[in-house]
């Protein structure tokens, strides 16, 4: 097995070469296969992939031809007294956004208490001023987080972003799984990781749990719940039909909605039947062509007064995108504090707010350090990574950051930790990140052990995004 | 279930018959063409274009001049056939896709698997060499589909679309082929006794994949009017017409009784059904066979339109 380079914590060997407690029981089966045995699988897996249709769109892309999201073969390890602290810290942070968000929309104690400046609020897109005095059935905004972390240490944990719109991939996590449980099942009789499948399940259970007030639970029924997807041309189509799948739900378009006697109802053969829980994988623009984007075609005509009449339960709830707005991002420790009276159990990433001059100042003196992104940019787009980039490269984005300072947020070029993957000339260490996904209804917070670990495949790489050459691995929660 | 999702189900199974049936014929026009001489075949690469609806298309890029490697490539590859075989099978797979949590995950891994062997085999211009493995191949990608389907789907209303696009389907095409070959089947007496009626005859079952049912019913005798019966009216055999509707009736009866109603679709089908088991050949022929055939293709067209707006497939 290869080193890593001697700055990035990798995961799999210490500095002297010997193996970490976590992949104690990996590498001793890994030791005992046949050196070919991965390469074979390999294709194999690959071939599968393409028969299941597991693919993505690159938007982007010239041939919008669907794509496979690379699979490494290698597990991503994590031991269960780590994940037991990972899971603390996701916890109290997800019932902050949570609390942030409620106030956000009614009486704005933050700002009141000068924690959080009341001008990332104005004219922030991401802000609905039509979800303020709302409260979104049960209470609940985020229904599913993704939160994004990366690791620089031992117990070096940091929240990198967190995904409360509408977090994707977790199709990849049960689907590598699956892969790699079908591929190696012995390994799994030897080393003893934590079940991820029953997610769909939790996922309808949690769902459910939050039916709208005009929910009719006579007669025993249960609420009806639908997947709503922009279509089959759409990058995540593929995931939305599996949990689909997965949960028993519909799977609809804006086409096969309309409103009927005050809810939202699916037009079926049968004729029009309410909806009580829509999963939306269609984002908030989209949602309603009457109070947002007029020219969407991907939502549903009125659903905003529906909602708001309790017709209907929207997960996530509407306007959520204001609480993982990377501009906000850098109040998240004080945000967790305010709510939850407790010091922040996960850090955050160091970051500058280009929109303060200071913090300017320094970003533009230090532009080949640094990280500089979007606020509200997502994929790994429109983002300079100062190390890797050229000297012209870093000169025009300098002249963007000049133009509009308040566009972008800085941070310090972390050094990821590594995880091998399965190169040509073996296994060789690679940047990683891991997004676990977070279900939260009345009944509370509930984190499935593991989560998508996405990896950079290119040596050297910082950029884990599958639209940019990314791959995904399984990820092992380990059992005590 | 989804309206959209029923009207999805029901084109992914109609594609996948049309495309096997157009690959049917023209694997019976390779064969014919191989025997005869280059008038004849030209005539038969013809007739195959013209039961295709694809005349016109076709002579505005190549003339009246019909060749195999013309003929076979715009049916199964040619962009400027809009139902050429490649894009019919991307069209199943797209409706797969839209109601991929309405069939099992066989029965999209066949259809997709079957997607991705045929755009690889017509990725380049068929020979004629290639053109049997060709067929071959895609007609045995739609076996498999049928396979996955049957072993795997639970009969419920999903399963009864899926049927009734494929019968439909089955029925329009056996009609079409019928249409266009009619007058081989009518008597002609200067033709009677000689060797080519019969290897034309053989070949209009060949088109529908029956000519060794119905040499094994006939004892190997052919004649025109028996195997006029044999495609409209054997309820034995698969392709015939009066097998589909007898498919459709019982798809639809199951429908009914699903969702507890009948809808206009059920009236229009048994007035069909019981017609066409009252027909006898004979009246038939008495009636104008390709009157009759012209009737029931309009006939058939009304049911589906009619099943599209009785189970909302759209708004």
């Amino acid at each position: 097995m290869t080193n890593s380079s001697p700055s990035s914590y990798d995961e799999m060997l210490d500095a002297d070469g010997s193996v970490r407690a976590a992949y104690a029981g990996y590498c001793k089966w890994y030791e005992e296969q046949p050196p070919d045995l991965l390469r074979r699988k390999k294709s194999e897996a690959e071939a599968f992939f393409r028969r299941t249709g597991i693919t993505f769109n690159v938007y982007g892309a010239e041939d919008a031809e669907e794509r496979l999201i690379p699979f490494d073969m290698v597990p991503r390890i994590i031991t269960a007294n780590q994940w037991r602290k990972l899971a603390r810290g996701i916890e109290q942070r997800v019932r902050a956004l949570n609390a942030f968000l409620h106030d956000l929309y009614h009486r704005q104690e933050i700002v009141r208490s000068g924690r959080f400046p009341e001008r990332l609020l104005k004219g922030n897109a991401a802000f609905l001023a039509e979800m303020s005095g709302f409260t979104p059935p049960g209470g609940v905004y985020t229904h599913i987080v993704g939160i994004d972390l990366v690791r620089t240490g031992e117990d070096d944990f940091m929240v990198l972003e967190d995904n409360a719109r509408t977090p994707s991939g977790v199709s990849y996590m049960l689907e590598n799984r699956e892969t790699m449980m079908a591929m190696f099942p012995e390994l799994f009789t030897r080393v003893r990781v934590r079940e991820v499948s029953d997610y769909p399940r939790r996922l309808a259970r949690s769902l459910a749990a939050c039916a709208p007030p005009a929910f009719d639970a006579s007669g025993g029924r249960k609420p009806v719940v639908a997947v709503l997807t922009p279509g089959i041309y759409n990058s995540a189509y593929f995931e939305h039909a599996f949990l689909a799948d997965q949960m028993g739900a519909e799977l609809v378009e804006g086409s096969d909605l309309r409103v009927e006697n005050g809810r939202i109802a699916m037009r079926t053969t049968r004729g029009w039947k309410p909806i009580d829980v829509l999963y939306r994988r269609v984002d908030d623009e989209y949602l309603d062509p009457l109070t947002f984007n007029p020219d969407s075609v991907l939502g549903v005509s009125g659903i905003m007064d529906v909602y708001r009449a309790g017709g209907i339960t929207i997960a996530n709830a509407p306007g959520t995108g204001i609480a993982d707005d990377k501009a906000i991002y850098s109040f998240m420790p004080e945000i967790v504090e305010f709510y939850t009276g407790e010091k922040p159990i996960l850090q955050n990433v160091p970051t500058w707010r280009c929109s303060e001059p200071e913090a300017l100042a320094y970003v533009l003196e230090h532009l080949a350090e640094l990280v500089v992104k979007e606020v509200h940019g997502s994929g790994g787009y429109g983002m300079l990574i100062g190390p890797t980039s050229s000297r012209k490269e870093i000169a025009a984005f300098e002249a963007k950051l000049r133009a509009r300072p308040d566009n972008y947020i800085a941070q310090p070029t972390l050094s990821l930790s590594t995880v091998p993957i399965l190169a040509k000339a073996g296994l060789a260490p690679r940047h990683v990140d891991l997004r676990p996904f977070v279900l939260v209804s009345p009944n509370g917070v509930d984190i499935t052990p593991g989560g998508l670990t996405r990896v950079a495949l290119k040596k050297g790489s910082l950029v884990v995004n599958s639209s940019q050459g990314g791959g995904t691995k399984d990820s092992w929660v380990l059992d005590d | 279930m989804l309206g959209r999702s029923a009207n999805g189900i029901f084109w992914l199974f109609r594609y996948l018959e049309r495309a096997e049936n157009t690959v049917r014929l023209v694997e019976a026009g390779f064969r014919m063409a191989l025997t005869r001489d280059a008038k004849d075949a030209s005539d038969e690469w013809r007739s195959v274009i013209v039961t295709l609806g694809l005349q016109e298309l076709f002579e505005a890029k190549f003339g009246t001049e019909y060749t195999g490697p013309h003929v076979f490539n715009f049916v199964l590859r040619d962009k400027e056939n809009p139902g050429n075989v490649l894009l019919m099978c991307e069209l199943a797979r797209t409706n797969a896709r839209m109601v991929r949590t309405g069939i099992t995950r066989e029965v999209w891994e066949a259809v997709n698997e079957s997607w991705m062997k045929v755009k690889e085999l017509l990725a380049r211009p068929v020979t004629e060499t290639r053109l049997g493995d060709v067929l071959d191949c895609i007609r045995r990608q739609s076996t498999q589909v049928r396979g996955a389907m049957e072993g795997t789907m639970l009969r419920n209303e999903i399963y009864n679309f899926a049927r009734i696009g494929s019968f439909i389907e089955r029925a329009d095409n056996t009609a079409r082929i019928l249409d266009v070959k009619y007058y081989v089947l009518l008597p002609a007496v200067s033709y009677v006794g000689s060797s080519l009626d019969n290897v034309q005859w053989e070949n209009v079952l060949r088109s529908v994949a029956g000519e060794r049912a119905y040499r094994w019913l006939n004892a190997g005798r052919m004649d025109p009017r028996g195997i006029a019966e044999f495609m409209l009216l054997d309820g034995r055999f698969p392709r015939s017409l009066a097998f589909c509707y007898s498919k459709l009736r019982s798809n639809l009866a199951s429908l009914a009784r699903e969702y507890g109603e009948e809808m206009e679709s059920h009236h229009i089908l048994r007035n069909a059904d019981s017609e066409l088991h009252a027909l006898t050949v004979d009246a038939i022929f008495d009636q104008g066979l390709h009157e009759f055939i012209g009737r029931f293709i309009a006939h058939n067209t009304q049911l589906a339109l009619q099943i599209q707006r009785d189970y909302r497939f759209v708004e």
